[in-house]
C-alpha cells in the first residue's frame, strides 16, 4: 500500500500541475477583470450576473440541449443497429466495422469543413437556404455531421458488448423458445448495459462540449442562433474589445464546467442502477 | 528581442530581415508569426509567458482597448519623430502607444482587359452613376460577353470582411466627415442607403446568384478574378502579389479604382488609404529589451536594409521619411491619385466598436444577399448595434 502512494506521486505532481492548479486559477480568475493572467482585478460576482442574464448564452444553453438530446439518441440507436447486425457473422464484417469507425480518425475541424461543402452543395441543389442562413439546416447539419463521426465509434464499444454476453444465455432463451425481440430486451440489453452506461456518457458529454464541428460548420451563423455553449464562450473571451470580456467568459466557462459535471453524474447513477451482473 | 508579427504573408520577409539586422548589429531578434485569425489568441498567452513578445500589434483604437495597459509611450523616441505624419500615431491621451508602420490602400482592382472588350475604360468611371451603368451593362450583355462585371462578393468568414468591414468604412467615413467627427458611441448612418446601393450593385452583378454568396470564400473570388470571370474585384493592395506574376496578370492588365457610393465630391474622391497595424512596444519588458526593440524598429525604417526589405520584399509603403518606392502598382497607383489632387478616404474602421459589431452586420448583410432578411435588419445591426456595443465596452 505504501508503495503504491510512494509510486503514483508523480501522477499526482502531474495532475496538480496540469488540472488541479488552473483549475483552481480558473475558478479565481472568473471573479476577476483581466487581459492576461498576471494583471488581474477582482470584480465579485460581476461576471456571473452578466453570464447568467446574457440572452445569448441562455439561448446557447438550450440549443446545446436540444442538440445533445437528439445526437445522443440517433448517435445510440443507430450504433446499437449497426452493432447487432455486424455481430451476425455476416461476410465482410471486418470490413465494415473497420470503414464505419473510420470517420472518427478525422479531426473535427476537418469534418466541419469537408461537411460544410458538401451539404451547402446539396443545399444549393434543393434551392434552399444555406446553412449559414438557416438555423434549422445549421442544426440537421450538426447532427447528421455527428451522427456520420461517433456512431462507429459507440458502434465498437456495442460490438465488444454484445460479443461478451455468454453464448449459454441466448442458447438457453432460444430453447426455451424466447423470440428475438424477447431476446433482444430481457437478455441482449441488460447484459450490455456497462456499454450504454459508457456510450451515453461519451455521446452526452460530446454533445455538450462541442467546439470544433460547430466552429467549422456553422460559426454560429445565422446571428448565433446556431451558436453552442463552448463556441459562445470562445467568442465572449476573443470576440470583443475591453478587459470585462475575458472575465465574462471565465465566468461562463465555470458555469458551464459545473454543467457538465452534474449532467454527468445524473446520467452515471441513473445507468448504472439498470446494470446486471453476469 | 521578441517580435509577435501579424500578417503571415510577410512571414518569410520578416525572418530574413531579422537575420539582416543580426548579421549587421550582433543583437538577436525573434520574429514569430501568428496564425492567420488568431492574432489575439497567441498575443493573450504569449505576453503572459517569461519570455513575452517586446514588439505587437494592435489594429487601432479599439484593439488598443486591450492592451493600453501593456503599452510603452513613444513619446520622445527617435521612430516617431520619423514620421511622415502625426496622424499614423496611435494615442491614448497624450501617451502614443502604437506606431503605423505600413500605409495600404484598397478599392475596386479592375481587370483593365475585360473592361475594354465590355467597350469601356477606367476613365470612364468616375463615379457611383458611371460604375452602375457600366456593371449593368456588362450584366446586360452577359451571356455574350463570357464574363460578369462583379467577382462573387462571397460571405464566408475569409472574404466577409471585405463587405462588414471595408465596404461598411465608407458610409462610416462620410459620416464622420459630415459631422466633422473622427470617431462615434452613435451612428447615425446618414448614408447607409448608399451603402445598400452599392451592395446591390455587387450582388446583382456578380458571378453567381446572390443567395449562393453565403457560402462563397475569398479564394473562390479571387480565382474568378485571375480566370477573367468578372472585371471588378473589391480588395486592396496587399493583393498585388497574388494577382501578378506567373500565370497571372501584369501591370497592364490591372488598375484599381475608388470605390464610389454616390456620396460627396466624386471627382475628387481617391482611394481607401490608411492602416491598421501598429507597433506597440511591450512596457514591462527590461529597460535594455525595450531600448534593443526601439533600434531594431527604427532600423527598419531608416537604414538602407531596413526601408528596402519593406519596400520591395514586402511590398509595404511605410509612412516613414526614408521609405523607398515601392514596386506594388495599386501603391503607385494610390500616390498618382494623391498627386492629381484626389482626396484618400481614410480607414475608420479601427473605429468600430467591436469584432463582434462586424459579425452581426457581415450576418445581416449574408441574410438580405439570400433574400432572407430585410435591409432593414442590416440597418439596426449597423446603427444599434453600434451603439449597444459601445455601451459593453464602457
Amino acid at each position: 500500500m505504501e508503495k503504491t502512494i510512494k509510486k503514483s506521486w508523480p501522477t499526482f505532481a502531474a495532475f496538480v500541475v496540469g488540472f488541479l492548479w488552473p483549475f483552481v486559477q480558473g475558478l479565481y480568475l472568473s471573479f476577476c477583470k483581466f487581459t492576461t493572467v498576471d494583471k488581474v482585478e477582482f470584480n465579485g460576482f460581476d461576471n456571473y450576473i452578466y453570464a447568467l442574464t446574457d440572452g445569448e448564452f441562455l439561448h446557447a444553453f438550450w440549443f446545446t440541449a436540444l442538440f445533445t438530446v437528439v445526437s445522443t439518441v440517433l448517435i445510440n440507436v443507430l450504433a446499437f443497429a449497426i452493432a447487432m447486425a455486424l455481430t451476425r457473422g455476416i461476410k465482410g464484417t471486418n470490413l465494415f466495422r473497420s470503414v464505419f469507425f473510420m470517420p472518427n480518425l478525422i479531426g473535427g475541424i476537418v469534418l466541419g469543413y469537408i461537411w460544410n461543402i458538401l451539404l451547402n452543395c446539396v443545399l444549393t441543389l434543393l434551392g434552399q437556404p444555406l446553412m449559414s442562413l438557416s438555423a434549422p439546416y445549421g442544426f440537421l447539419g450538426l447532427i447528421i455531421l455527428m451522427c456520420w463521426q461517433q456512431i462507429g465509434y459507440m458502434m465498437i464499444i456495442y460490438i465488444a458488448g454484445l460479443q461478451s454476453i455468454p453464448n449459454d444465455y441466448l442458447e438457453a432463451a432460444r430453447i426455451d423458445g424466447a423470440s428475438e425481440r424477447q431476446i433482444l430486451w430481457r437478455i441482449k440489453i441488460p447484459n450490455v448495459m456497462p456499454s450504454i452506461t459508457i456510450c451515453l456518457f461519451l455521446s452526452l458529454t460530446n454533445g455538450f462540449k462541442l467546439f470544433d464541428q460547430n466552429l467549422a460548420l456553422t460559426n454560429g451563423d445565422p446571428r448565433h442562433l446556431t451558436e453552442m455553449l463552448a463556441l459562445n464562450i470562445y467568442n465572449t473571451f476573443y470576440g470583443r474589445s475591453g478587459a470585462v470580456w475575458k472575465g465574462y467568459g471565465q465566468a461562463k466557462a465555470v458555469l458551464f464546467c459545473i454543467l457538465v459535471i452534474v449532467i454527468s453524474l445524473v446520467q452515471l447513477k441513473a445507468t448504472r442502477s439498470k446494470e446486471v451482473q453476469q | 528581442m521578441y517580435y509577435l508579427n501579424f500578417k503571415p504573408e510577410q512571414d518569410k520577409d520578416w525572418q530574413a530581415l531579422a537575420q539582416a539586422y543580426t548579421a549587421e548589429t550582433g543583437v538577436p531578434v525573434t520574429v514569430v508569426t501568428a496564425a492567420s485569425g488568431n492574432y489575439e489568441t497567441t498575443l493573450t498567452s504569449e505576453i503572459s509567458k517569461s519570455n513575452p513578445p517586446t514588439l505587437f500589434q494592435v489594429n487601432g483604437p479599439v484593439g488598443l482597448e486591450n492592451w493600453k495597459d501593456y503599452c510603452y509611450d513613444f513619446t520622445g523616441t527617435e521612430i516617431l519623430g520619423e514620421l511622415t505624419s502625426d496622424n499614423y500615431a496611435l494615442k491614448d491621451g497624450d501617451a502614443v502607444l502604437g506606431i503605423a508602420y505600413v500605409v495600404e490602400s484598397y478599392g475596386l482592382i479592375v481587370n483593365k482587359t475585360l473592361l475594354q472588350k465590355a467597350g469601356y475604360t477606367v476613365e470612364d468611371i468616375q463615379s457611383f452613376a458611371d460604375l452602375k451603368k457600366v456593371a449593368e451593362d456588362i450584366t446586360a450583355r452577359k451571356a455574350e460577353l463570357g464574363f460578369a462585371a462583379f467577382t462573387s462578393a462571397g460571405m464566408d468568414g475569409s472574404s466577409d470582411w471585405r463587405f462588414k468591414t471595408h465596404l461598411a468604412n465608407l458610409p462610416i467615413y462620410f459620416e464622420y466627415q459630415a459631422d466633422n467627427i473622427g470617431t462615434t458611441k452613435a451612428i447615425k448612418g446618414t448614408y447607409l442607403d448608399n451603402y445598400k446601393a452599392i451592395f446591390d450593385l455587387y450582388i446583382n452583378n456578380s458571378t453567381c446568384e446572390p443567395s449562393a454568396l453565403a457560402g462563397k470564400t475569398g479564394d473562390d473570388s479571387r480565382n474568378e478574378f485571375l480566370a477573367g470571370e468578372a472585371v471588378f474585384y473589391q480588395n486592396g493592395s496587399w493583393e498585388y502579389s497574388q494577382l501578378t506574376g506567373e500565370n497571372a496578370f501584369t501591370d497592364e492588365d490591372l488598375a484599381m479604382i475608388p470605390i464610389y457610393i454616390g456620396v460627396g465630391d466624386e471627382a475628387k474622391q481617391g482611394l481607401c488609404t490608411g492602416t491598421e497595424n501598429y507597433w506597440c512596444i511591450n512596457k514591462d519588458a527590461k529597460p535594455e529589451d525595450i531600448q534593443a526593440t526601439l533600434d531594431f524598429i527604427t532600423w527598419c525604417v531608416t537604414s538602407e536594409t531596413g526601408t528596402k526589405a519593406m519596400a520591395e520584399d514586402m511590398g509595404f509603403v511605410i509612412p516613414f521619411k526614408n521609405a523607398q518606392e515601392s514596386e506594388n502598382l495599386f501603391v503607385r497607383q494610390d500616390a498618382e491619385y494623391l498627386a492629381a489632387g484626389k482626396v484618400p478616404v481614410s480607414w475608420n474602421f479601427p473605429t468600430m466598436p467591436s469584432e463582434n459589431w462586424k459579425n452581426e452586420l457581415g450576418s445581416a448583410l449574408t441574410s438580405y444577399a439570400a433574400g432572407m432578411g430585410s435591409w432593414d435588419d442590416v440597418v439596426k445591426a449597423f446603427v444599434d448595434g453600434w451603439a449597444s456595443e459601445y455601451a459593453l465596452l464602457g
